[in-house]
């Protein structure tokens, strides 16, 4: 009797993030002649962060190239070639930098679409490091998920892991919308197995990264790895703890949210990014609206402070969320309401 | 692509007539928001979209009703995006400020000053990508001049030799600022220099001397020598906007300019010259009248976009399926 065959796993590599990204952003290229990636640095240089290393090479200074520091005007004429049949990626060296390009992401590329009645889309993704890194001060540490979220027309997807990274910059970059990606410095280092065969991760789904039954922890991005350090010490404390990683921000997955929360009753959003008018603030109204019945305790937020990032390293960590913070709201939520 | 004489007489006669018609549609509020007439500068639109070919592409600002005519948008189409209507070129969506048409490849609708600049550079990227042929005929006035975006736009055009032709419409004021108030430099052809882009001032009330510089710097740009700059003198005899008391503007300098209204130089060149007649001007000018008052009542048969359409068309769903313009 022949045994049957067991279906061979799927074949990985171990990639870093930036691994990831490369590798999405030259499938990409060389499946459409259209697709270009330019911002400060990504050629010659090899990207400030190496994302773009060898790009220039393969595809050549037309479709990989240099800008001058000028995000407002390179901004714009990236908007500009995607109105004109063009499909850019454009690298920002940290989105903190696009503050300066404010005006084009917002008054153009959010809105052109719908100001002319469809008559022209914008399909091009700005991409780039997002929240803190290490040491780098008030004003380079910014996260900009709620900011640019908050404007209709705008697409915003913020990875934490080499797979998801290049399962949704794949995604985002055949998107026909202006979608925002957000990246980690600190996680372009980080590796993690990501299957050889081509694959695209949809925009607007989140994906449960831990299991657990007590309590929902909503995040995405870096945090993802602080939830996850803290659902494991909880466990063994008692406190089964699930991480689900909304991995898009906007569209966001109500229904994840939900599911979630008819699950566990008790939810923790991490984020980076300040309180006031926060994506966690937004997910707790959203959730509080709609299932309010299945809810045994109030949703609380671990956030940035609600200041700006000092150098000092004893007081930069206080500032962001950490592991302690995030198992000490566990334990408050898990301690209040219904069944407490 | 010269266009025969009358032609030119034709467009700016349209634009004036069709504009004062706006401004009292607007007192009727058949027409809202802001309202920014462009009588007085018809001289621009029309000499510089007589050089162009259908193969280029127009930025405007939100002064732009007179680059649309002249470029070719229907005026039934653009008076009812004024009123709102569905039939409007952006189902009414836009409004007077956000004027487009991509059969026409024009996008008229900048409202941000300066905001274009980045985008037209952008487009003519596209064009030379992708082997097109066109031109990107990028407007703004004096006043786009200081915003960073102008300075980033003409830099990134002359570093990468796009083919974009940049035409400043100097009417002197930035909204109710003038020139001299509000630029250190006010020699406008200075700064694009400075970028490395030949730039030239021109009479901007002259019809012809519009044209033939567009001409002139159209050649050089479709040579592949990248940008190039027009500086055009020009005065609006209106207000900023419907809103506008224009209490800072000395009467005598507004006769002045309006001594020298650009269809009036250019329908005594035309007597003079022998190239019309009394009669032919007429008939333009009636003709500008029966376009104006079908464009009007093409705007009052449309109705507003149904409430079920008020979330359509904020993010794509279906566009694959149209492709780029």
């Amino acid at each position: 009797m022949a045994l049957p065959i067991a279906a061979a796993a799927p074949r990985t590599s171990l990639l870093q993030t930036r691994e990831a990204l490369r590798r999405a952003m030259s499938e990409e290229m060389r499946r459409d002649p259209t697709v270009f990636l330019m911002g400060e640095e990504v050629a010659y240089y090899d990207g400030a962060y190496k994302v773009s290393q060898g790009m220039l090479h393969e595809f050549g200074p037309e479709r990989v190239i240099d800008t001058p520091i000028a995000e407002n005007g390179f901004s714009g004429l990236a908007i500009g070639a995607a109105m004109a049949g063009l499909r850019p990626i454009v690298e920002f060296m940290t989105w903190n930098f696009s503050l300066v390009a404010f005006d084009q992401i917002i008054n153009n590329a959010a809105k052109i679409y719908q100001m002319t009645a469809g008559a022209y889309h914008v399909p091009i993704v700005f991409r780039g490091p997002n929240g803190a890194a290490e040491a780098l001060g008030s004003q380079h540490s910014m996260a900009f998920e709620s900011i640019y979220a908050h404007f209709p027309g705008l697409k915003v997807v913020s990875v934490g892991t080499p797979k998801d990274a290049y399962g949704l910059l794949k995604s985002a970059i055949r998107d026909n919308d202006p979608v925002m990606f957000m990246e980690s410095e600190m996680l372009y280092g980080m590796k993690g197995e990501v299957p050889d065969e081509e694959f695209l991760i949809p925009i607007g789904k989140a994906d449960l990264k831990r299991d657990g039954t007590d309590c929902t922890l909503v995040t995405w991005n870096k945090q993802i790895h602080t939830c996850l350090a803290a659902a494991e010490q909880l466990e063994k404390e008692g406190i089964s703890c699930q991480v689900l990683d909304l991995r898009t921000i906007r569209p966001l997955d109500e229904q994840a949210l939900f599911d979630a929360v008819c699950k566990t009753h008790r939810m923790v959003v991490v984020q980076e990014g300040y309180t006031f008018a926060g994506v966690g603030a937004e997910i707790a109204a959203r959730v509080t609206e709609a299932c309010f019945d299945q809810l045994d305790a109030p949703i609380l937020r671990i956030t940035n402070k609600d200041l700006n990032q000092p150098y000092n390293p004893t007081l930069e960590k206080m500032v962001l969320p950490s592991v302690d913070r995030v198992k000490d709201a566990v334990k408050l939520v898990c301690s209040r309401g219904k069944g407490a | 692509m010269t266009p025969e004489p009358l032609e030119r007489m034709r467009q700016m006669v349209r634009i004036r007539r069709f504009e004062e018609r706006c401004a009292e549609l607007y007192s009727q509020t058949k027409i809202r928001g802001f309202l920014h007439l462009y009588i007085g500068e018809e001289a621009v639109g029309v000499g510089v979209m007589g050089a162009l070919t259908d193969d280029d592409q127009i930025v405007a600002t939100y002064r732009e009703h007179g680059h649309a005519l002249a470029r070719g948008v229907d005026a039934g189409a653009l008076m009812a995006e004024m009123f709102g209507r569905s039939n409007g070129c952006a189902r009414g969506r836009g409004g007077s400020m956000h004027i487009a048409d991509v059969s026409r490849r024009f996008w008229g609708g900048f409202a941000i000053v300066g905001g274009g600049l980045p985008i037209a550079v952008g487009l003519a990227l596209a064009d030379k990508t992708l082997g097109r042929a066109g031109v990107t005929a990028c407007f703004f006035g004096d006043g786009a001049t200081e915003e960073g975006a102008y300075h980033e736009a003409l830099n990134l055009a002359s570093l990468w030799k796009l083919p974009v032709l940049f035409v400043c419409e100097n009417n002197q004021y930035a909204m109710g600022t003038a020139l001299s108030a509000h630029a250190a430099d006010t020699e406008l052809t200075h700064e694009p220099r400075a970028h490395g882009i030949v730039a030239e001032r021109v009479d901007g009330m002259d019809v012809v001397a519009v044209e033939q510089a567009a001409t002139r710097a159209l050649e050089a740009i479709r040579r592949g020598d990248g940008p190039r700059f027009l500086e055009f003198m020009t005065y609006r005899f209106r207000a900023h906007s419907m809103y506008d008391a224009d209490k800072y503007r000395d009467k005598t300098e507004i006769a002045r300019w309006k001594a020298r209204d650009p269809l009036a130089l250019y329908a005594e060149y035309l007597l003079a010259e022998g190239l019309a007649a009394r009669a032919d001007l007429d008939a333009i000018d009636a003709a500008a009248m029966a376009e104006v008052d079908a464009a009007v009542a093409f705007a009052e048969q449309g109705g507003l976009e149904p409430i079920e359409d008020l979330t359509k068309d904020v993010y794509t769903h279906d566009v694959s399926a149209r492709g780029a313009p």
